[in-house]
């Protein structure tokens, strides 16, 4: 028995090392038909460490004061050594984030991976989602420019139109009247500690659930099902390492090309991911021309705006407004198809599918633009698709021609 | 199938309806070259003169003009007028509350100013005062109308005068004549702007040359990398079918 060996065995007696890598990495069978689409939850992982190793060196000399957070930021950009490397890495990577989780997202719908057994994986992932919202927009006031500012005011004045409490619960949320040096200070706390620990927490949980019952696939079959007799391996499983992990790294390099030729040559992506009037210190005093929150939230801000108001309230708007997220959790009841993949569902599924990603697009498009009637009415028919995705889907799925499944996995 | 049609139509149309309440005054293209060291300098010069009285840039340093390739000695000798050593920032004597008793309003910070408002924006804005009895300064600027800020370099480019034309019943500025000339010709004054909006640019993120030199680096890197991935990943997979 080598050195290493011995110390592995000293290890194990007393942590199951060996078997949670087995169980995790060198044993766990992934089905061997992934396509594209399967490398957004890897690349989500990245971008979760390296959202949190930024923020770490970021937070080192960023000062969480309204007086002095602006400047902060510019002496980061200026006077930190690769501080500019640090903060883009993080601007890009929050906007990146989301751009890969919505692809994550759009996969699952895709291939029902949201579907019995994997109910509880959904469920943990739809949480991560709502945790990252919150952590996006509490980070997003922290440069206090004028956009940060200004839209988290918009967004906390959203809870004043809670009726009876709102009031009191936007001053709560808050700490002051309107947005302020106590905001951005408890802002800063559920950004860096807060709610990064609590997505930690739901994505060990996100993962944890996936392992326990398996990886869905392209197909939406069950690899489970065909087991070695012998080994009990499934049959068109293969050990997620090394091969996983080496295709991972091909789509790893992919993405940082993506990822690099945006940091280095477009950081502020046109607008979308770095505002023009972010780079205003925020004035208390001063409203600028047009708030639009940043581009991973749009969608719901245009459900919001498409709401008309009810006797002077915005209150439906916002009722709207969440519940276009809390629908997502019951995305595993409402689907009764016999199949779970895009590729054996019939033609309503698939066309509402498309409809729905029409629709979500074009209100996140709306939603960066002023509200002008024409954009109200087709908020308000993309609204209305964007729900009916979901409360019709218990109907068109089970009336819905299905083909039927394969046994195995097909390429 | 028209029913379509006709949607496709509207939402082809949509942002054309939502931005047409826009800004109606077309932006000169401004002449941004951050490789054109002696144009920064210029610009540099222009920026400590002209500007850096009424208006600070709180967060660059003096000695970060280094990278224009100026030595220690020119800038405290040449630029440096309200500092004592080229570590400082360029901070003003003006306090907040002076500014906006003077002008209305106080003058903006222009260490980010090219980031907030742009470099077009800038380069018109310099170069479209004009003389107007009606304002408080006796100048007004045709892409910021009844703006607080006098002409501050009005005895270089002169005094300029608006020709309207009548546009819907209204009358509207057409372009601006010089009616008064100042030092420099008009040319040399628009040459002399686009120095300065160049340093503008440069000073909004004096990181963004090293930046972008650093990424095609990056990229180069990347790529060679992606080779070796692709291969590594067809090596491990070939015995899976």
């Amino acid at each position: 028995m080598s050195a290493l060996q011995k110390m592995m065995g000293w290890v194990d007696d007393r942590f199951p090392l060996t078997s949670t890598y087995k169980a995790h990495l060198s044993e766990y069978y992934a089905p061997k038909n992934f396509n594209f689409w399967y490398f957004f939850g890897s690349l989500a992982l990245l971008l979760l460490v390296l959202q949190i190793v930024t923020g770490i060196f970021l937070t080192m000399n960023y000062k969480p004061d309204a007086e002095l957070a602006f400047a902060s930021v510019e002496y980061i950009m200026r006077d930190v050594e690769w501080g500019w490397l640090i903060r883009y890495m993080h601007s890009t990577g929050a906007s990146m984030f989301f751009v890969v989780v919505y692809l994550h997202m759009f996969r699952g719908l895709m291939y029902g991976s949201y579907r019995k057994p994997r109910e509880l994986i959904w469920i943990f992932g739809v949480l991560i989602y709502l945790v990252l919202m919150a952590e996006a927009f509490a980070g997003y006031l922290l440069p206090w420019g004028q956009m940060s500012y200004w839209g988290a005011q918009v967004i906390v004045n959203l809870f004043a139109a809670v009726p009876f409490i709102g009031e009191d619960l936007s001053i709560w949320i808050r700490g002051d009247y309107v947005i302020s040096d106590a905001t951005l200070n408890r802002f800063f706390a559920f950004h860096v500690i807060a709610l990064p620990l609590v997505l930690l927490a739901l994505v060990v949980a996100h993962l944890v659930a996936l392992h326990e019952v398996g990886s869905n696939n392209p197909d939406g079959i069950e690899i489970k099902k065909h087991k070695d007799p012998v080994t009990h391996i499934p049959l068109d499983g293969i050990p997620f390492h090394p091969y996983y992990t080496v295709k991972d790294i091909v789509g790893v390099i992919v993405f940082l090309m993506v990822f690099s030729a945006i940091l280095f040559f477009a950081p502020e992506m046109g607008g979308y991911f770095l505002e023009a009037a972010n780079f205003v210190p925020a004035d208390s005093l001063k409203t600028p021309e047009h708030i639009a929150p940043l581009w991973y939230f749009t969608p719901f801000y245009a459900i919001l705006r498409a709401v008309p108001p009810l006797f002077g309230s915005q209150f439906p708007g916002v009722v709207a407004m969440g519940m276009s997220i809390v629908l997502m959790f019951f995305l595993p009841w409402l689907d009764r198809s016999k199949v779970k993949s895009i590729r054996y569902r019939g033609p309503i599924y698939k066309t509402m599918l498309a409809l729905f990603i029409v629709s979500f697009i074009g209100l996140g498009y709306l939603g960066l633009l002023p509200a002008t009637p024409v954009a109200t009415i087709f908020a308000q028919i993309f609204s209305v698709i964007y729900f009916l995705f979901f409360l019709l889907m218990p109907w068109y799925t089970s009336i819905d021609k299905t083909k039927p499944e394969p046994e195995r996995v097909t390429g | 199938m028209k029913r379509l049609k006709n949607f496709l139509f509207l939402l082809a149309a949509a942002p054309v309806v939502a931005f047409a309440a826009g800004p109606s005054v077309p932006l000169d293209k401004a002449p941004v070259n951050l490789t054109d060291k002696e144009s920064l300098q210029r610009g540099a010069r222009v920026f400590v003169n002209y500007c850096l009285n009424c208006h600070s840039a709180s967060v660059m340093r003096y000695s970060r003009l280094e990278d224009l390739g100026l030595t220690e000695e020119q800038i405290t000798g040449n630029l440096m007028f309200a500092a004592d050593k080229p570590g400082e920032t360029m901070t003003i004597g003006m306090t907040k509350a002076d500014g906006k008793a003077w002008f209305g309003a106080t003058p903006p910070d222009l260490s980010v100013i090219a980031r907030s408002r742009g470099a077009d924006w800038l380069y018109t804005y310099l170069r479209t005062f004009y003389r107007d009895d009606s304002t408080v300064t006796g100048w007004n600027n045709t892409v910021f109308d009844k703006v607080g800020m006098p002409h501050a370099m009005w005895d270089l480019q002169g005094e300029m005068a608006p020709v309207y034309k009548t546009q819907d019943g209204h009358d509207v500025i057409e372009r601006l004549e010089l009616v008064k000339p100042g030092s420099v010709t008009l040319a040399q004054y628009d040459a002399m702007v686009g120095d300065l909006v160049n340093y503008l640019v440069w000073m909004g993120e004096p990181a963004q040359v090293q930046r972008k030199q650093l990424g095609v680096i990056v990229l180069l890197f990347l790529a060679v990398f992606f080779v070796v991935a692709y291969y590594l990943k067809k090596e491990f997979w070939k015995d899976i079918h």
